[in-house]
Parts: C-alpha cells; sequence; structure tokens
C-alpha cells in the first residue's frame, strides 16, 4: 500500500493525503516537475490530462485540459506559489476559460506538498488540499468534481461514526 | 425530477453546512421535531425549517408521524450511499497515487536494464 493515511478535517476544510514510495525525493519530485509524466497519473483513465504549458516557478502557472468520455473538455490551471525542488510544491488549482483566463465564477482550491526522505531509499508525500469555503465545497461538487482534489469527505464519515455508537 | 437513486448533487449541498449536519446527526436519534430541533440553534424557527426541508429534498432526512408528533429522522441507508459515492473520490486521489507508483516502478525497471 502507497497511500498510508487520508485525514478529512471538515473543520478546516483540507484533506491530507500520505503516501510513500519507492524511490528517491528527487524521482518523486519528477512527477510533478516532467509535464509528460504529470499527464500520466493527473487525470483518472476516463478524464486524461494533457499538460498545455508547464512553469514549476514561483509566480509560473501550468495549463492543462482533461479529455471527457463524451469529448468534453473541462480547462484547469495551476497557480505557483511554492516550488522548492526537491522538497516542497504549493499551487492554487483553478478553472479555466477557453482563452486559458481564469474562470472567477469557479472556486479555487490550493495545494501543498511535501516530500521527504524517510530513509532506505524511500520517500514521503504529504499533499494537503484546502478549500477557500465551504460554498466552494458545495460549488465544487456540484460540478462533478473530474479534479479530484476533493472535499468533504470527513463529513458523512462523522456521521455515520457516530451512528455507530450503539444506542439504546 | 428524482428518478432512480439519491441525487448526489442535493446530498453534498445539503451536507455542505454546518448547521444542516448537525441536524442530520440529530436525527438519527430521530426523536425530535422541527420545533424541538430549533431549540438547539441559534436562528429562528423557520430557518431550521428550511435547513429540514433542503434536508429532505436531498432524502437525508423524513419527517414521520409518532402519534400526533411529526418527528424527523435521518435516513441512515442516504447516508450510506453519499458516502459511497464519497469513497469514490477518495479513490481518485487514490488512483493517482497508483498512477504514480507505477511511473516510478516503469522507470526503476528500465534503469535496472541500462545499468
Amino acid at each position: 500500500m502507497t497511500v498510508t493515511s487520508v485525514q478529512k478535517d471538515p473543520d478546516a476544510l483540507t484533506m491530507t493525503l500520505t503516501a510513500e514510495f519507492d524511490a528517491s525525493p528527487e524521482r518523486v519530485w519528477q512527477l510533478w516537475a516532467d509535464p509528460r509524466q504529470l499527464e500520466r497519473w493527473w487525470g483518472p483513465p476516463t478524464y486524461p490530462a494533457t499538460i498545455d504549458s508547464h512553469d514549476l516557478r514561483v509566480g509560473g502557472r501550468v495549463d492543462y485540459h482533461m479529455t471527457g468520455p463524451e469529448g468534453d473538455q473541462p480547462r484547469g490551471y495551476w497557480e505557483i506559489s511554492e516550488a522548492d525542488a526537491p522538497r516542497s510544491l504549493a499551487f492554487l488549482d483553478g478553472f479555466a476559460n477557453d482563452d486559458l483566463t481564469p474562470n472567477t465564477n469557479l472556486p479555487t482550491t490550493e495545494a501543498r506538498v511535501k516530500i521527504q526522505e524517510i530513509g532506505e531509499g524511500r520517500t514521503r508525500m504529504v499533499i494537503d488540499s484546502i478549500f477557500p469555503s465551504t460554498e466552494a465545497m458545495e460549488r465544487l461538487i456540484e460540478m462533478g468534481m473530474e479534479e479530484g482534489f476533493t472535499l468533504a469527505l470527513g463529513q458523512i464519515d462523522g456521521i455515520l461514526a457516530e451512528d455507530a455508537v450503539p444506542q439504546r | 425530477m428524482q428518478t432512480t437513486g439519491p441525487d448526489f448533487d442535493r446530498v453534498f449541498a445539503a451536507l455542505g453546512d454546518a448547521t444542516r449536519r448537525d441536524i442530520v446527526r440529530r436525527a438519527i436519534a430521530g426523536e425530535e421535531g422541527v420545533a424541538e430541533l430549533a431549540n438547539h440553534y441559534p436562528m429562528s424557527f423557520a430557518a431550521v425549517q428550511k435547513h429540514v426541508a433542503v434536508l429532505e429534498r436531498a432524502g437525508l432526512v423524513t419527517k414521520r408521524r409518532i402519534g400526533r408528533r411529526k418527528v424527523v429522522r435521518t435516513d441512515v441507508e442516504g447516508l450510506r450511499s453519499a458516502q459511497r459515492l464519497l469513497d469514490r473520490y477518495e479513490e481518485l486521489w487514490r488512483g493517482r497515487i497508483d498512477r504514480m507508483t507505477d511511473l516510478i516502478t516503469n522507470t526503476a525497471t528500465t534503469k535496472e536494464r541500462t545499468k
């Protein structure tokens, strides 16, 4: 199992996913830094991603589009706020219009990636996904969430966990 | 409009609000009516009634008559089906990590061959 934990904190509007790889931090960094590798994992098989431009420096941008089963092509962009190879990357992930300008009607999510060597040739990657507001989460959910930088998972987890407490 | 299964957009929109999540939690016991539920929140009866209506439309709670009273009860099955969908979103990220792992494994093999 490479995913070692997924934590959902509905109050802080974050999801934290931790994964471990049998590789060096440099190798894991390449998954983000090499656009040809990035497009092989970013989109799900039903929505493969194509990276149209890729500048992973602070202030830089990544433009991409995905291609859906119906031929639909939602566009997205990243705005890089932190890039420290091979240790950390932070960016705003938003939707874009066809002319590549940010679609300001739709919410953005923030992603923070930390990559850390943990010995024996292994590397840990922690990804925080942060939503700006509950409304933004709602909106993203309404859109179908092809982007996958998800979501209010913990809300239902919490409710069901309380339900599991034996009731008399 | 709802034909088959829960309307997930409505379910998630309904759960995107802290008060409504709390109502869902309280209504698992299924003992309180809208008026009693309203006592728990610093808002008007009408506001709480509105929240309950949103949850009802999402299929997350039902109103049920017990004697002369009408109580609000959480539809746990409705919640569970939403849980299954949410699991799919988590799966999306797990899928990404799997694809990352595949990429790393493949390049490692290639390197060994060239050694």
